[in-house]
């Protein structure tokens, strides 16, 4: 059961399952399935209870947190081995992503301060 | 940084993540939100960048400088065009995920081929499609909701354009397959590029023929991809910080493009592909129906009897930039002790969520804003219904006319108000060409104007006849 598990994931992975590295990747490839599977249903769980008065707040902030795609970019713009050509990929997607970074986080602070309850203006 | 370390520091920005995005469940946590997620990004950027593998600084320093200055330009932007800022985030969003894709796609095919498993390729063709066609389809999306001139309103379509769009997603697919087939040869380098080429093609084809009332749920389905071209990425890096925040977004925008469809009664696919909101070519209705108007004067007198009154805002209150003036009429109306509230369709402006924002903008407290549901369960006992710039999401033909291209849609029930106050510049119909039969009923009272000019006159009326 296990080995037929196994011999599936590696190959799917793309490997020799009969090599150990192939196994592992195998390993590796289903950890990371289980990881998405299970962040999407957090993910779910937590939107669906996010007041439908901050939907657009809760677009721009989810725009600042999908450009975690810094990381991957900063991995190829800093990288050690790239050549110039890729790197400038890279560093191109690292102004994309930085960009909304910077203007989600600010922009979604700006609207979350406009929510007010009735403070000053008792009826 | 050493690799475990940076390990944990992912596994601190996944939660802080997470967090972020539950404390965003009312407006009295929200802001906490957003410092978390700015923890959790300063997080992963920090410890990527002290990553034993990353060296060049420079590279990484000068783009991130770059970027400071757009970046806060883009964060100042009017309210009413947080739509557009929001696709073009998301256009970037995919350029930077395709272009990561590309980047270590070529790296790979000239340095380590036998990197390129059948699996990371499959994640890499997956990036880059979902990449790049959101990067031109978000750039339309952004055009038609700035009124750019050269990107058409109105749908543009034309015959036979859904197998066109579908046979060059079908194209990139097949070339996909071949490639992750043999990804190491020259052939397979060319076919990438065509995928990169087809993938940019689409995008903005499947956009296009989309009318721009049916923008907010598009920008919620491509704000979904822009997620999911990040979580491949994470799958192409082996990166679970990737994966776990692309698929955060990525159902973030499933959720918010099932609301807007729900809210419309259309499914994806018709939104996708039924090009709705072309000018309805129906014959010319032969009789004149009677319909019966009301200056301001008389309006705020009757306003002022009532002792419920729901105010229904659209969009096009906000392109006449009335919130303010509406925001004096219900301090005006709150003072006499009359309750007034503000009913907000989900469809209501032009991303989900955005009359709230309009809304908050001009100080409206925020519990006065209902959703739909709540506000339907108490028209019936409510005065005075005043509609300000909103209009199919009031039409009842919604809910009896089978033959209404909105029959279905949910709607506020303002007909089911004692009276019904329209504020309209004429008896032309709206966006989507459907005459409101709202207008002609007998508890309707239309007030012709322009939206501001009409409130402040009332506003006016009602501060004169307090003192």
């Amino acid at each position: 059961m296990v080995q037929a598990f196994l011999a599936v994931g590696a190959a799917v992975a793309g490997a020799d399952p009969a090599a150990a590295s192939g196994a592992g990747a195998s390993l590796d490839l289903m950890s990371m399935l289980f990881v998405f599977m299970l962040a999407t249903f957090i993910g779910v769980g937590v939107i669906l209870r996010v007041s439908r008065l901050l939907h657009t707040p809760l677009m721009s902030i989810t725009n600042a947190i999908s450009a975690i795609a810094v990381v991957g970019s900063i991995i190829v713009a800093g990288g050690e081995h790239y050549p110039t050509g890729i790197r400038v990929l890279g560093a191109v997607a690292l102004f994309c992503s930085m960009t909304n970074i910077i203007s989600g986080f600010l922009i979604t602070d700006r609207m979350l301060k406009m929510f007010k309850t009735r403070e000053g203006g008792k009826p | 940084m050493n690799a475990v370390l940076v390990q944990l520091a992912y596994l601190a920005a996944t939660a802080l993540f997470v967090l972020s995005l539950h404390w965003m469940n009312t407006p009295k946590t929200a802001r906490r939100g957003v410092f978390s997620g700015v923890a959790a990004m300063t997080i992963a950027v920090l410890a990527t960048w002290s990553g034993a593998n990353v060296t060049r600084h420079w590279w990484v320093l000068i783009p991130i400088l770059i970027a400071v200055a757009p970046g806060i330009w883009l964060s100042l932007v009017p309210l009413t065009a947080v739509p557009q800022r929001t696709a073009l985030s998301h256009a970037f969003g995919g350029l930077a995920a395709g272009l990561v894709g590309t980047a270590k796609y070529f790296y790979w095919l000239n340095h380590e081929t036998e990197a390129l498993t059948a699996f990371r390729m499959t994640a890499i063709i997956l990036e880059i499609i979902l990449g790049y066609l959101t990067f031109t389809g978000s750039l339309i999306a952004a055009g038609k909701l700035q009124e750019v001139k050269w990107i058409p309103q109105r749908p543009w379509v034309y015959k036979g354009q859904n197998y066109v769009n579908l046979g060059a997603f079908a194209l990139a697919v097949l070339f996909g397959v071949l490639v992750i087939l043999s990804p190491g040869t020259t052939t397979s380098a060319v076919l990438f590029v065509l995928i990169i080429v087809l993938s940019l093609n689409f995008g903005w084809m499947l956009v296009m023929p989309i009318g721009g009332a049916d923008m907010p749920t598009v920008i919620a389905i491509l704000n979904s991809y822009a997620g999911l071209s990040a979580v491949a990425m994470g799958f192409v890096l082996d990166n679970k910080l990737l994966i776990t925040a692309g698929a955060l977004d990525g159902s973030s925008g499933l959720i918010l493009s099932i609301i807007m469809c729900r809210a419309m009664n259309r499914s994806f696919a018709n939104v996708l592909f039924g090009a709705f909101g072309q000018v309805a070519k129906k014959a010319a209705a032969g009789e004149q129906k009677q319909y019966k108007s009301e200056n301001a004067e008389g309006a705020a007198q009757m306003l002022e009897q009532a002792t419920r009154v729901v105010i229904v805002p659209g969009y096009g209150m906000a392109v006449a930039q009335a919130q303010h003036k509406v925001r004096e009429l219900y301090d005006l109306l709150s003072k006499r002790g009359i309750n007034v509230t503000f009913a907000i369709h989900p469809v209501a402006g032009r991303m989900p969520g955005h009359m709230n924002v309009l809304l908050a903008e001009a100080d409206i407290p925020y519990e006065r804003l209902q959703e739909m549901e709540d506000a339907n369960s108490e028209l019936p006992q409510t005065d005075v219904a005043l509609v300000i710039g909103a209009n199919d999401v009031t039409n009842p033909a919604a809910r009896h006319d089978k033959t209404s291209p909105i029959y279905g849609m949910p709607i506020i029930d303002v007909d089911k108000a004692r009276t019904v106050m329209v504020i309209k510049r004429s008896m032309n119909p709206g966006f989507a060409g459907i005459d409101n039969e709202l207008y002609y009923m007998p508890n309707t009272l239309m007030l012709f104007g322009d939206a501001k000019a009409f409130v402040g006159e009332m506003v006016k009326n009602l501060s004169g006849a307090g003192h």
